[in-house]
């Protein structure tokens, strides 16, 4: 499965990428899979505050629904909208299209201390045991 | 080897307004005495509608043949096997049909003057008193409308009570995670706060965890019992000491009550408040998902709260009493679902003492039958004595390909509804089985036949259950597209480019 | 007993096939303290003896063959095509259950869809769900939908509701931290626009109110819907169908969720229960909708086809996080409805609304000249009115009425206190003109 580097990740399957002051989430491929076809996405509302490790946001499969977790404490700037229409997107391009919402980080420190690619796969690794 | 068989549900069945033409009709209404009248002259013009509704128009015979045809495409009690685990698909018995529909029930209108009701009110009553007896709890009230509509009565019983005793604390509401998905939504709809308790190795409620959950917020424990996996909870009495000891109350989903008529009785347990399904134990049909009725029981000290009116009797006269003080108010308008009161009343009555205890014996004996019977094919949780349903497992099919859904699938090729899969949410590919008493042991015995038939199946032809049901019209309907682009009106279908693919069918041919 | 198949040779092979000596073997885990001896019940009944007696207790209630019925108020006697009862009684509709096999269910799926697509047409809403369990249930589910969609703690509901469809909006409201004010009529009997602007705010949730009213009057809404959407509140409507066929749709009049009671679509009013709640919505709250959807799709062959859909907001996979906890509907009870709108079509529902509306107000505009008797309100009615006493009491008026064999109606003070002497008549398409001047003449004589 396929974990960018350039990305941070949480161990609730979120992963998280930083320009400019601005935190864009989206799900992981292996939470993707593991939700097989994404069929809706309720999104946060603009200018929500958020905070880490809390649920922002829902998931919906035609069997199941997940709470997404804020991968950084902040406020909501901007939500990726087209998935209304195309929840598809998620499953087929996770950390492009398929991006669910970017938050103005609080401070920086949460960040930083999400997990590497590395570690997630890791932290995948261990719980498949 | 069981053949197949083939049923007359072949062909698609167009939509009643693809049937519709201008100039039929199929209504018939007498001569307006007041037809010289304009209706403009007495309704203002602002609120005429302007938009008219798209209705059908077709002549009698065409809807009566439309609504026949799609009857037929239904499997239901009375044409097949219905082993629907939680579900207690028992047969509906016909006097209660006919007794639902007499004119003196059927047609009366609820704000009647009492003394014009007196026979309907006479048997609410009586229904009351035999559920207060065959549960074991002092009062009921027969308002709410379905199993989930009497926990969010009882909920709002559990809050009533705490209040009134001036406690404002208990805030949570304990259910154990083998509960039935309403718990812990109806306890969440009325404000309080879920807290799940784990099942222990046994299918049961884990009673240290519980000590751990239970305290000073405690509002109340919500427990099915036999339990989800269809196991008896023998720590009821523990359980009761530790959840009434932390000041909270218990509550008893009476889902699985078909298991202990003249067994046992959840008020003898020390549940406070009880809701029973009356399209379950005591045989209303489920109407294609409803109507029900939820009544809901309670011990003496939350009376003074339940919802307006009870029906009440003095002198021979039976009576309305809205004088309720403390009521937490009304969950409907009237009183609720009478039509379902007077089919289980009439069950009661035509089963009595010994033939209710029969029924649950024969229902748990049954349960038990089939779990012998396939057991060595399929994996179960818990090998011990089942109630009057248990959980089977497609785990062995699981590592060839096969799954619980695919089993369900090819059990509907043979003429058997599917039992219900992937519940409990915490046992993996669970099937949950329900034959109830209703069911012949050669009936049970072609089932067995065919459940181990499609286990060797999975073996040895895994592509026939996964390519099941292969006898019906349809098979497999697409759920994903269904729910990403939702067409759920006849005009949402007009504008849907992507179900036009294929055109329908013009009209439905006669299977004869 | 002739409902159990097993006879006691099948029950001795299974406990021996299953290896155990006696059903009591089946049980030991049951703590024998818990056990019962006895159930304190009647014995068994024979059919006959049943059908007997149930027929005898039937027979002590008065069904309108048996009295001359002007009840209304929320449940009608309306005329029933018997091609529902027919359909009602196939067993394959009546003996089956949710349809979560959607291959063993095309049945019971297709008539669903086809009720929500006539409802949709008939509120002229977007959406419909698959049913609630009464028109009461079903505005309290709209009002908890509007807290839940806007985040606010506040509704404002007419007074002229249905007194126990607001009791159950209350009762429903009372767990949470959500305020229920109540908006007053005016004078007219209608609702007071001045009060209701005025009690708008940035904490509104929504706003529901009855069409027609309590009293029977058909309310004007206009201007309504854009005050509340400027306010960010929703607006609710509960709605009697029957009249949808001549006055103006809840889509009309610019609402987000049309609710109500389905009883007068072919339903018999069975003492006040099993009704159907209808619950239609526009699209931007298809997603917020309560309650089963079924949706049109395709199988793995192309081939049209109905299955539930939207099911991950519901509460067996949600849990506490659904949104509402029913997972029932009245399903028979929607079937029996799109029957009858089957039958009826836009003419015939037309026609049969027509047909209230005038012998409401021909009893009505006769029941005005008899002295003694005063026309509460007026202004456009549906089915039903308000008149007043002004010499007798109405429990007088309504016990002399009784002795004649007429239930004249529903006395409001028991809804209204300030409406003492006020009795709700209501005259449907059951009646014929001699029956209406019947009443006339015992309101006549009774003075």
């Amino acid at each position: 499965m396929n974990f960018p580097s350039d990305l941070k990740y949480a161990k609730t399957h979120e992963w998280a990428r930083t320009s400019s002051n601005e935190v864009t989430c989206g799900i992981t491929e292996y939470a993707q899979k593991e939700l097989s076809d994404v069929v809706y996405v309720e999104l946060p509302k603009i200018g929500a505050g958020v905070k880490q490790g809390v649920p922002c946001c829902i998931v919906e499969s035609v069997k199941a629904a997940f709470d997404i977790y804020a991968p950084v404490s902040g406020t909501i700037t901007a939500v990726n909208s087209s998935l209304e229409a195309e929840p598809a997107k998620v499953n087929r391009d996770p950390y492009g299209e398929g991006w669910f919402f970017k938050i103005k980080p609080s401070s920086s420190d949460e960040f930083n201390r999400l997990m590497s690619a590395q570690e997630y796969e890791h932290v995948l690794s261990e719980s498949a045991h | 080897m069981i053949e197949r068989r083939e049923f007359l549900m072949t062909h698609t069945v167009s939509l009643i307004f693809e049937k519709s033409k201008e100039g039929k009709q199929g209504w018939s209404l007498p001569c307006n005495h007041f037809s010289d009248v304009e209706i403009h002259s007495l309704v203002e013009a602002n609120l005429l509608r302007r938009v008219h509704p798209q209705l059908p128009s077709v002549s009698e015979p065409e809807i009566v043949r439309h609504y026949v045809t799609l009857s037929q495409k239904n499997f239901s009690v009375d044409t097949h096997f219905y082993p629907l685990g939680s579900c207690t698909m028992k047969y509906n018995p016909k006097l209660n049909e006919d007794a639902a529909r007499l004119e003196g029930f059927a047609k009366i209108h609820p704000y009647q003057p009492e003394d014009t009701v007196q026979g309907m009110l006479h048997l609410l009553y009586d229904l009351e008193q035999s559920l207060r007896e065959i549960t074991g709890m002092d009062r009921f009230t027969l308002q709410p409308a379905a199993g989930a509509h009497g926990e969010l009565c009882g909920m709002m019983l559990v809050k009533a009570y705490h209040d009134g005793r001036g406690d404002k604390a208990r805030t949570e509401v304990i259910v154990p995670d083998s509960s039935h998905g309403t718990n812990p939504a109806s306890a969440a709809l009325f404000g309080f706060t879920v807290l799940t308790v784990k099942s222990d190795a046994r299918g049961r409620v884990d009673l240290s965890e519980l000590k751990k959950l239970a305290g000073p917020k405690t509002a109340c424990l919500m427990l099915t019992n036999p339990n989800t996996f269809g196991l008896f909870e023998d720590e009821i009495r523990e359980i009761q000491k530790c959840i009434h000891e932390a000041g909270g109350l218990l509550y008893y989903d009476g889902a699985n009550m078909n298991a202990l008529l003249g067994l046992a009785r959840p008020g003898d347990m020390g549940f406070d408040i009880v809701h029973l399904n009356l399209h379950k134990t005591f045989s209303t049909p489920h109407g294609g998902g409803g109507p029900g009725a939820g009544p809901v029981g309670v011990k003496k000290k939350l009376i003074p709260y339940l919802p307006i009116p009870l029906v009440e009797q003095k002198n021979g006269t039976y009576f309305l009493n809205y004088d309720v003080p403390e009521t937490i108010g009304r969950l409907r308008s009237f009183y609720g679902n009478v039509g379902m009161h007077v089919r289980a009343y009439t069950f009661i009555r035509r089963l009595g003492r010994e033939g209710l205890a029969q029924a649950s014996r024969d229902a748990i004996l049954n349960a038990n039958y089939i779990k012998k019977k396939i057991e060595k094919e399929f994996a179960v949780p818990h090998p011990e004595f089942c109630m009057h349903e248990f959980v089977a497992q497609a785990v062995h099919q699981n590592n060839l390909g096969v799954h619980a859904t695919d089993i369900a699938k090819r059990l509907l090729d043979f003429g058997y509804h599917a039992p219900t899969i992937y519940f409990p949410l915490i046992v993996p590919e669970a099937m949950m089985i329900e034959p109830t008493e209703s069911e012949s042991k050669e009936t049970l015995d072609s089932f067995i036949d065919v459940m181990n038939q499609i286990a060797r199946e999975a073996v040895h032809f895994p592509d026939r259950l996964k390519q099941a049901p292969a006898t019906l019209e349809i098979s497999r309907p697409d759920d994903v597209a269904a729910a990403r682009k939702p067409v759920l009106t006849y005009k949402d279908y007009l504008g849907a480019a992507h179900l036009h693919s294929e055109k329908p069918e013009p009209g439905t041919p006669c299977p004869c | 007993m002739n409902y159990l198949p097993l006879t006691e040779t099948d029950r001795q092979a299974m406990l021996c096939d299953i290896g155990v000596q006696c059903f009591e073997d089946l049980v030991r885990v049951i703590p024998s303290a818990l056990r019962v001896k006895d159930l304190n019940l009647p014995g068994g009944t024979s059919e006959l003896e049943l059908a007997r007696e149930l027929a005898e207790l039937s027979a002590q209630n008065q069904p309108p063959s048996r009295c001359l019925s002007f009840l209304g108020g929320g449940y009608y006697d309306h005329f029933i095509p018997s091609v529902i009862h027919h359909i009602l009684s196939r067993s394959e509709f009546y003996t089956a259950y949710t349809p979560y096999q959607a291959e063993a269910s095309q049945g019971t799926l297709q008539t669903v869809f086809e009720y929500q697509s006539m409802i949709a047409e008939l509120t002229g809403m977007d959406v419909s769900n698959a049913s609630n369990y009464d028109g009461a249930s079903a505005a309290a589910e709209a009002v908890l939908l509007a807290l839940r969609h806007t985040g606010r703690k506040k509704i404002l509901c007419a007074q002229t509701l249905h007194p126990e469809y607001r009791q159950t909006i209350q009762t429903y409201c009372s767990g949470s931290h959500f305020k229920v004010v109540e908006i007053p009529y005016d004078s007219r009997g209608g609702l007071d626009k001045a009060r209701l602007s005025a009690e708008i705010d940035s904490d509104t949730a929504g706003f529901i109110a009855g069409t027609p009213n309590f009293f029977g009057l058909a309310e004007d809404f206009s201007g309504i819907a854009q005050q509340l959407r400027e306010a960010g509140a929703l607006f609710i409507l509960s709605v009697n169908p029957l009249s949808l066929g001549i006055l103006k749709s809840p889509g009309e009049w610019g609402a987000d969720i049309a609710v109500g009671e389905g009883q007068p679509l072919g339903i018999p009013m069975s003492y006040g229960g099993p009704g159907l709640g209808f619950f239609a919505v526009k699209r931007d709250l298809i997603r917020k909708i309560p309650g089963r959807l079924v949706g049109m799709t395709q199988d793995r062959n192309g081939k049209r086809c109905f299955a539930l859909t939207l099911q991950a907001r519901e509460q067996h996979i949600r849990r506490e996080k659904a949104g509402s906890n029913i997972c029932t509907n009245h399903a028979l009870l929607a079937l029996a409805a799109s029957v009858y709108l089957s039958v009826m079509g836009r003419e015939g529902l037309k026609k049969t609304a027509e047909y209230n509306v005038k012998s409401a107000v021909y009893l009505r505009e006769h029941i005005r000249q008899i002295p003694g008797f005063e026309i509460v309100f007026g202004g456009t009615i549906f089915n039903e009115f308000v008149i007043r006493s002004t010499q007798k009491s109405s429990a007088e008026i309504l016990k002399n009425l009784q002795n004649k064999n007429i239930l004249g109606g529903l006395e409001l003070a028991r809804f209204y206190p300030e409406l003492a002497n006020c009795i709700l008549v209501c005259a449907t398409e059951t009646k014929t003109k001699a029956e209406l001047d019947r009443l006339v003449e015992a309101l006549r004589s009774n003075q």
